[in-house]
């Protein structure tokens, strides 16, 4: 994707761009979040939420349908407000500053929102005239868009005729418009196929690398592993963990081995063989069991040798790092994507 | 204020600009109320009694207020369609003046509820419906009916956000809009009406309106004040429009 045509200008609201220094002084953050409640009657959306993002980096909110995730975007965006604590963007206060805030950030949302019944020109021109730019001045930001997402030759045809690729990057065009330093992404790839999704992947870092913060949302493991500096695990209201991608692998230990058996009916058993080699439970699942091993040398000869003591037949067997669905499975103890469906072995009785 | 002005216009132009793309909207502005004007005339009209007036005369006031009363369901239907589609939450995120999405769309339902008018009373001349008042009165007419529109607009706006789907929406405001219009005094004389049908026509707005009209189109004696329909018109708005500001807080979830 070409990017010549546009260069983002950021600044940010204090000296000391440094990530780490913003990390540490909750002030100097981009979006800086704390204690942050809300709940829906008697559902508690958000139990109490502690972020920070500091200048130019990614956080990704990952967690499941439900997690909260989505109120975090919305009382972040304006959209909501929050029954307790206290939300910052750029210095500025979710509640008290709403108007200036609205200034100086961009949305995307779960759903492309665009009007279908407009062009991509006329969506952008809109936006750009409820920013308070003059028509001439929103239309020509318009095509400068349209041209940074290689749209320009959809520019005059109604957003129902865009395939799904070429309507988020529409909507996320239209979260830039008013050229951000702060950007909202609410699951930005859900729902496109491979390539669109590879697509906005480098769209957005290609943001982030000309000084774009970015929060974003995301049930996939991967994509908050491929895109985010940070990532906060989210359920149920909480921040479970937050860390940068290898740090939350760290968390849960050591490699996976993973052996894939022979006939399901001996996963209880090949668990109760290999269960000494790891400090928690093997996890099982139809013919794999999981175990996290203690130590990477000599791991694979000791579990064939375990699982030969038992008259476990084995078909495959390999050792990996752990990735995040195994921390989110540590963190959680169920699966992020909820048609994954693992389940937690159970220690042998 | 001055924001609100410019943002709810270009909320309005957005709404105008898109009508002419969503065919199935432009024919129930333009040759829905034709067809209807063209049954009851022609299939209707010569066994309903209407003293003083040919039946043309008397349907053409009546079918106007009907048909403007409808012309808010591009509302309730957008509106629906804009807070399921996350165009609200766009709209919210952004600095502009936030009752300018109501205001925007009713406001483009001002021309679209013209444009339907025209259309109606053009066809309305074209069968045998003639004004028998001046220049003045059939002005004012259609400045009534353009406030009465209006009016249900605001409640159109509420009933399309009350529902779950576009669909919804669509029908909601069909069951509880098109019974309140044929109770009325709109296509036949309230005096035919069975006695509990007829009491509550006669206090029914559309009757007043249609009466009102009738007025200032035909010369006919206004049972009561033409006032009065104006007035039934401002409190509608005075009802509606807060009612659906606040479900729009609420469904916007702010």
């Amino acid at each position: 994707m070409t990017c010549d045509a546009e260069r983002f200008r950021h600044q940010p609201p204090l000296a000391g761009e440094g990530a780490s220094a913003a990390v540490d002084t909750p002030s100097a953050a981009a979006v800086s979040v704390r204690g942050l409640v809300k709940s829906y009657g008697a559902v508690r959306a958000l139990a109490g939420v502690d972020l920070d993002v500091a200048h130019g980096t990614v956080l990704g909110l990952l967690g499941p349908n439900g997690a909260g995730k989505t109120t975090i975007v919305r009382i972040l965006t304006t959209l909501l407000t929050p029954d307790a604590g206290r939300a910052q963007v750029l210095g500025l206060d979710v509640a008290r500053d709403a108007a200036q805030l609205r200034q100086r950030i961009g949305l995307a949302g779960q759903y492309a929102a665009v009007d279908e019944n407009l062009t991509g020109l006329e969506n952008l021109t809109m936006v750009g005239r409820l920013y308070g730019k003059p028509r001439a001045a929103a239309r020509r930001r318009g095509r400068e868009l349209l041209e940074r997402f290689e749209l320009l030759d959809a520019a005059n045809r109604p957003a129902k005729t865009y395939s799904g690729g070429m309507r988020r990057r529409l909507d996320l065009a239209a979260a830039l418009v008013a050229e951000p330093p702060v950007l909202f992404l609410d699951e930005p790839t859900t729902g496109l196929d491979p390539r669109s999704r590879l697509q906005l992947w480098e769209t957005i870092e290609l943001l982030v690398a000309e000084g774009t913060t970015v929060l974003l949302t995301t049930q996939y493991l991967d994509e908050a592993d491929r895109l985010a500096t940070e990532i906060a695990v989210i359920d149920q209201g909480r921040v479970l963990a937050s860390g940068t991608p290898d740090q939350l692998k760290d968390r849960v230990g050591g490699e996976r081995l993973e052996v894939r058996l022979e006939a399901i009916g001996q996963a209880e058993t090949a668990a109760r063989a290999l269960m000494a080699m790891s400090d928690d439970p093997p996890t099982m699942e139809g013919d794999m069991v999981v175990v996290g091993v203690r130590r990477r040398d000599g791991a694979i000869v000791d579990a064939v040798r375990r699982l030969d003591e038992a008259a476990v037949g084995v078909d495959d067997i390999t050792l990996r790092r752990p990735t995040l669905d195994d921390v989110f499975l540590a963190l959680t103890g169920h699966a992020a994507e909820a048609n994954v469906g693992a389940r937690s072995g159970e220690g042998p009785g | 204020m001055r924001r609100l002005v410019t943002d709810t216009m270009v909320i309005a132009e957005r709404n105008l600009v898109r009508l002419p793309r969503a065919p199935e909207l432009l024919l129930a502005f333009t040759v829905q109320p034709i067809m209807f004007l063209l049954l009851f005339r022609y299939v209707f009209g010569g066994a309903i009694r209407t003293p003083g007036y040919s039946y043309v005369d008397y349907l053409v006031p009546g079918i106007t207020v009907q048909n403007i009363a409808f012309g808010g369901f591009v509302t309730a239907i957008g509106l629906n369609e804009d807070l399921h589609k996350g165009l609200i939450d766009r709209f919210r995120s952004l600095p502009m003046a936030r009752p300018a999405v109501l205001a925007g769309r009713t406001s483009a339902d001002i021309l679209t509820n013209a444009l339907s008018a025209t259309i109606l009373v053009v066809t309305g001349l074209i069968i045998g419906f003639s004004f028998h008042t001046g220049l003045p009165e059939a002005i004012a007419g259609f400045g009534l009916l353009m406030l009465f529109g209006y009016a249900f607009s605001w409640v159109f706006a509420y009933l399309g956000m009350l529902v779950s789907t576009p669909e919804a929406a669509n029908s909601v405001g069909f069951i509880a809009v098109f019974p309140l219009t044929f109770i009325s005094s709109a296509f036949v004389p309230v005096q035919s009406m069975p006695e509990p049908l007829r009491a509550f026509a006669e206090v029914n707005p559309f009757t007043i309106t249609v009466d009102a009209m009738r007025s200032l189109w035909l010369g006919a004696p206004a049972r009561n004040n033409v006032w009065e329909a104006f007035v039934w018109a401002l409190v509608i708005i005075a009802v509606f429009a807060p009612l659906a500001v606040a479900r729009y807080r609420h469904a916007a979830g702010g």
